[in-house]
């Protein structure tokens, strides 16, 4: 599925008015131009993304526009706002739920961090404690410009993905999961208190 | 020679049974040789909104708003027949007339009952 022209000769053909192309980059560019996210908001940065997905900002111009109901028929899950201890199970079924390949984008200091609240006792200190985040958007919240940046970075991330080889895309390969445990509510915080097979927080060394 | 004026149809029937299929087909060959299937039990679950479902979807439930059906069916159902009945009375047959009195008499039996069980009263 690599592409097998040289690219000299494919820019020099489209000169010509013949066009090449590849089953992979078909494949990438119908599904980058289609990211249909899962329809639901958390906080306010949920508002900031109904703002991109209404006219003024217009998420249609990049094919993002259709918000599914439904786990089943999305692409997307965009973590807009913060997730409560008590919501983060629902959070992780719901991705769960949703169909290969599939992506996450991160929202707000809430959701990549617990943000304001992350000294409380009640908020989760960041999605990507239970599932894999492709995209973080740092701002509390961020403006929409910051939401198409991150949906123009997915895009970018979609179209780079590969079909065959070695290197081919995580959710292509047989062994890589597409469910991930669901923590359960425990006596004092979820258990467990992140997935240890996905979440390696930096360690900080101090001199 | 001209085609049959129901050609059309043939050629609908053809378009409405390959736009579903074909797409169907192409997932179908692409699940095959590329995508291995990844089903799992939150993925097969039923979807309530990320929480999981408790019970049975079949179950059975009390019909609490029969009173509403009988007293739709008197005033709403009742009216639409007697709109008919009432334009072809003059010329209608016995039979017709006697058909047409039992249903009255029928649903009239039902507006006894709703009247007698205190359905009509307005609720305090």
């Amino acid at each position: 599925m690599e592409s097998q022209v040289d690219e000299g000769l494919r820019s020099e053909l489209q000169k010509q008015g013949i066009w090449l192309t590849s089953m992979q980059e078909l494949y990438n560019w119908g599904r980058k131009n289609s990211i249909w996210p899962l329809q639901f908001g958390l906080a306010c940065c949920a508002i900031e993304m109904i703002a991109t997905a209404a006219s003024r900002y217009d998420l249609a111009r990049f094919g993002g526009e259709v918000f599914r109901p439904s786990p089943r028929q999305a692409d997307l899950m965009i973590v807009a706002g913060t997730v409560t201890k008590k919501m983060a199970p629902q959070i992780v079924r719901l991705y769960n739920q949703m169909p290969d390949p599939k992506y996450v984008i991160s929202m707000g200091a809430c959701a990549i961090s617990g943000g304001p609240f992350k000294q409380g006792y009640n908020v989760l200190k960041g999605i990507d404690r239970y599932i894999p985040v492709d995209v973080y958007i740092p701002g509390c919240p961020p403006r929409p410009e910051a939401l198409l940046h991150a949906f123009m970075e997915l895009q970018r991330k979609i179209d780079g993905q590969k079909l065959t080889g070695s290197a081919k895309a995580e959710f292509l390969k047989e062994s890589s999961a597409s469910e991930f445990p669901v923590p359960a509510f425990g006596a004092h915080d979820l258990e467990p208190p992140a997935n240890p097979a996905l979440f390696h927080p930096p360690v900080v060394e101090r001199a | 020679m001209s085609p049959s004026p129901y050609f059309f149809l043939v050629v609908f029937i053809g378009v409405a049974l390959v736009f579903p299929i074909a797409p169907l087909v192409l997932a179908w060959l692409w699940r095959k040789f590329f995508q291995p299937p990844k089903p799992g039990a939150a993925k097969n679950a039923t979807y309530e909104c990320g929480v999981e479902s408790l019970g049975e979807a079949q179950i059975q439930f009390q019909s609490q708003f029969y009173l509403y059906a009988i007293i739709f069916l008197i005033f709403d159902v009742e009216s639409i027949f007697l709109i008919p009945f009432a334009v072809a009375f003059t010329r209608l047959p016995i039979g017709a007339f006697v058909a047409i009195l039992v249903f009255l008499l029928l649903l009239l039996e039902g507006l006894v009952w709703a009247w007698s069980k205190g359905c009509l009263n307005w609720a305090k």
